[in-house]
């Protein structure tokens, strides 16, 4: 009997419409090491711009959740913004974009269990104040890990991805043309969105050919992500609060983060190496948003490399590998008509590489309606954290009519 | 004493730190010889170095010579230099190597053939040890050619 009563409170455990992003902000984007203003002061006017649009006073705000190991910490925050009262502070560990939907569904989960009533989940970065992703430390001996990997040559992110993807790819006999069609949907994406760094610079099949390899056998120039400069923040509060603000409440429906089995096993001995270890955790996120991928209407999948977002959409059901050479064409990716808009602001490809965080916004803005590239009427948005990045994290987010 | 070695890549590249953890694989790399870590409890081979057992739990981890063979399992070849010392020497080819005899543990390091050679998974490879006896303290790497 107790155990039926305790099964059945287990599964009321959930963050399933417990909690909303009220208010969405970010800064200019702009290219690395271009920014006029530091990394920090990024930080503030995002988050003042998520508490503008949220029409809530920047005080109020009790909490923080970032990821990635960023830089801007709490109570620096706090004390910068003049905050009463700080109750939530919370770095999800890992490195890049892994954490992005993390953040946002730790934020909903201090709000939801009354930890905090106002949290900002936000990500800054500036490349140029400080250190550039794609080039290896320069240090003269490497320890841990690295010690098996730098003396090869092996040091930077699209490198320790790499051979995920060659294998993935010759495993399932995936062509580089489908990896072409994730990168041209951004850079048709961001043409229309005057936030996007790339706009204004398409990208179409020749350009992308004839890019320079980083890496064989599926790493040409724009399978990369750029680097960039700038902030990006979004204001969760519980459901109720939401109802009473400017914006049309976007529901967090399923959250989930982690990894599947000792993916963090040294010198690439991950047992399921080819993967960008979503597998449980997309499991975990269906099962709480009680839908599943046939019923996203727009996806936004974190481009670190394209060759990882193949990863993440085969993993979260969204492509079947063995179709994936007719599913991943550009038609079907594209808004408004797509079969499965994905990347519909330009992504971190070509709007900015802001970690993800400028994915967030952006499924808020399709579910709002206000998006620059606006898929007609979506209900429900998945937004697919940076793949192969562990502890790697995904969620869904719906309207109203979805809970 | 001058014996001519190729080598993968150019000089200055970082160096392996010798840990205590991962001191044995580099002895016996000094000696031509490759290495692992194997449970005393549960006989099983990992890598790279761990602090327990990652499947018994045990601390009482061994060291054990593995035949200096094994399969490409994965592989790249990097065009965009990450490093200062790599400029004007790319590409140049990692590959990921497993050791079937060895319950499939795998190991990074270079394949040595022609930049631009095509590189087949599951091709059979044998390790090639290359000193680098000019470095303090100096070091030997593990890489790889083709078998046969």
């Amino acid at each position: 009997m107790q155990g039926g009563g305790s099964s059945r409170r287990m599964t009321e455990r959930s963050l399933r419409g417990k909690a909303a992003i009220a208010g969405i902000g970010e800064t200019t984007y702009y290219r690395h090491g271009q920014s006029p203003d530091a990394e920090f002061k990024l930080a503030l006017q995002a988050i003042l711009a998520a508490c503008r649009d949220a029409g809530i006073d920047p005080r109020e705000v009790d909490g923080f959740a970032s990821y990635g190991g960023d830089r801007s910490d709490p109570p620096r925050l706090a004390a910068a913004l003049g905050i009463r009262e700080l109750r939530f502070s919370n770095m999800h560990w890992g490195g890049g974009g892994g954490g992005v939907a993390a953040a946002v569904a730790n934020a909903a989960a201090a709000v939801h269990a009354g930890m905090a009533d106002c949290v900002i989940a936000f990500r800054s970065l500036a490349q140029g104040q400080f250190a550039r992703y794609g080039r290896g430390a320069q240090s003269s001996a490497a320890t841990g890990d690295d010690a098996f990997l730098a003396p090869y040559g092996l040091m930077s992110p699209a490198q320790r991805f790499a051979m995920k993807i060659t294998r993935f790819m010759s495993d399932h006999a995936i062509r580089h043309e489908a990896l072409r069609a994730i990168a041209m949907a951004s850079y048709h994406h961001a043409q229309t969105n005057p936030r996007a760094v790339m706009r204004g610079r398409p990208l179409d099949e020749a350009k992308y050919d004839a890019s320079r390899w980083i890496i064989e056998p599926f790493h040409r120039l724009f399978d990369c992500c750029q680097e960039n400069d700038g902030a990006g923040a979004v204001l969760v509060v519980p459901a109720e609060r939401a109802k009473d603000l400017p914006h049309r409440p976007v529901y967090l429906l399923g959250a989930a983060q982690g990894a599947d089995h000792r993916t963090a096993a040294p010198v690439h001995n991950a047992p399921d190496y080819a993967s960008a270890h979503f597998k449980t955790v997309a499991r975990q996120m269906w099962a709480m948003a009680k839908l599943g991928p046939s019923e996203v209407d727009v996806v936004q999948a974190y481009e670190n490399f394209t060759g990882g977002v193949l990863l993440s959409l085969v993993e979260h059901g969204f492509v079947d590998p063995a179709r994936a050479n007719e599913e991943l064409v550009l038609e079907n990716l594209l808004a408004p008509g797509g079969r499965m808009p994905m990347n519909t602001s330009g992504g971190n490809l070509a709007e900015c590489y802001m970690h993800g965080l400028e994915m967030v916004n952006e499924a808020t803005r399709q579910l709002r309606g206000t998006a620059c590239n606006q898929v007609p009427g979506p209900e429900v948005v998945a937004v697919l954290g940076g793949p192969m990045v562990t502890p790697v994290s995904s969620l869904v987010l719906g309207t109203e009519a979805t809970l | 004493m001058s014996i001519s070695i190729h080598r993968a890549l150019p000089p200055g590249l970082p160096a392996p730190g010798i840990e205590p953890l991962t001191q044995p694989y580099w002895e016996g790399t000094r000696a031509g010889r490759l290495i692992i870590q194997r449970c005393r409890d549960c006989h099983r081979f990992q890598w790279g170095p761990e602090w327990i057992c990652h499947h018994c739990h045990s601390f009482e981890l061994g060291w054990e010579e593995v035949a200096p063979k094994g399969r490409i399992w994965s592989w790249q070849r990097p065009h965009h230099p990450v490093h200062p010392a790599l400029n004007g020497h790319t590409p140049y080819i990692i590959a990921l190597v497993e050791l079937p005899h060895a319950d499939g543990v795998r190991m990074v390091g270079n394949l040595l053939c022609g930049a631009t050679d095509p590189v087949v998974i599951g091709a059979a490879v044998q390790a090639v040890f290359e000193p680098h006896d000019d470095a303090d303290p100096p070091y030997t790497l593990v890489q790889w050619r083709l078998a046969g």
